[in-house]
């Protein structure tokens, strides 16, 4: 018996990720990953609707109270204060607060601008590789689960 | 806006709060087809309960124009289960579970941008849910190791007929893993880290 055979959907199509090829790899990826591209599906705060600006922020980004809820906050500030007392990702607020993402993203950008909150930039992957030490800390760290 | 039980908005558990000097975080994404086992790697090796976050997606319906209501319009809401794991008191890592289909994709600009790496979990029952997933990781450039999740009555294919079949170069490492067991799922984390070095380490010197 034998499985079924994946077809490639570009014939013939060079091979991206392997390491001899990273300076090939690197050019691709850094085009890939930009907003610019214009293959790539909308981002999420683009499907969400045309609303005002909002912070940049990830998944993964920690978000940490800055203060006690002001008398003007309103349930839902209160909520996230209460929540982020110790830091703790927008995930985890979206999954918590039972919100989608893309509005968790709304109320933190209205409380980062207030100062209410801060927010610690995840480490993200560049255009390229992730730092080697990082990897290595997170390989520690794994090590030990 | 009606904000019903506020009050009672469950948190996270004192003991899983994180401490005070978690400065960053950095996540690692899991992809794979229903029922895989996903959200079972997550639940594996998190030390936090899995958690769920959703997102909402309006889809405007075929023929909008001579049907101009909301009735034109679903909604279609997308889970992803997620899992924590502390690495030091400074850094977090976040384990993402999310369905590979193709109608799931546009939430994964978000997802994958910034992210380590992948791990696309696979079972031998169904190999092909997992071809345009792994189409989709090629494209966007993000680098993925392949777990054959080893369910007791799925067929066994050696490595290499599997490597083959789904078309992977051979510097992608393709493992097997039981997702339900803690170190197991370690491993799979660890070969996609040791395979995200060898990558840093080769761009290093060339």
């Amino acid at each position: 018996m034998t499985p079924p055979q994946r077809r490639r959907r570009f014939a013939k199509e060079q091979p991206r990720l392997t390491p001899l090829a990273t300076e090939g790899s690197g050019g691709t990826e850094g085009k890939d990953g930009k907003e610019g591209d214009t293959k790539a599906p909308e981002r999420l705060y683009v499907v969400a609707g045309p609303d005002g600006q909002r912070a940049d922020l990830d998944l993964v980004t920690l978000v940490v109270a800055g203060a006690d809820p002001p008398p003007s906050a309103t349930p839902e500030q209160s909520a996230i204060l209460r929540l982020c007392t110790a830091p703790l990702s927008v995930a985890e607020l979206s999954a918590y607060l039972n919100l989608p993402f893309s509005v968790v993203t709304v109320l933190l950008t209205e409380m980062l601008t207030a100062e209410l909150v801060q927010a610690r930039a995840p480490i993200v992957r560049q255009a390229t590789l992730p730092d080697r030490s990082l990897l290595e800390a997170v390989m520690h760290g794994l090590q030990r689960l | 806006m009606d904000f019903k039980g506020s009050d009672t908005i469950p948190g996270p558990r004192t003991e899983d709060h994180l401490p005070q000097t978690a400065q960053a975080a950095v996540k690692i994404v899991i992809v794979g087809g229903f029922g895989v086992g996903k959200t079972t790697m997550v639940g594996s090796v998190s030390e936090i309960r899995p958690l769920t976050t959703e997102e909402t997606m309006t889809q405007a319906g075929i023929g909008v124009d001579d049907n101009y209501g909301s009735e034109t319009k679903t909604a279609t809401t997308v889970a992803m289960d997620f899992g924590r794991i502390s690495i030091t008191d400074q850094l977090v890592l976040y384990l993402f579970g999310t369905p590979g289909q193709e109608r799931f994709w546009f939430l994964w600009n978000g997802l994958f941008e910034g992210a380590l790496g992948a791990v696309v979990l696979i079972d031998t029952r169904r190999l092909e849910v997992s071809f345009d997933v792994i189409g989709r990781l090629e494209e966007r450039g993000v680098p993925f190791v392949v777990a054959v999740n080893s369910f007791p009555d799925a067929p066994r294919y050696p490595i290499d007929d599997l490597r083959t079949a789904l078309d992977l170069p051979k510097e992608i490492p393709i493992i097997e893993c039981d997702a339900r067991r803690r170190a197991s799922s370690r491993d799979v984390l660890m070969t996609l880290m040791h395979f995200l070095h060898s990558l840093a380490t080769a761009k290093a010197n060339a």
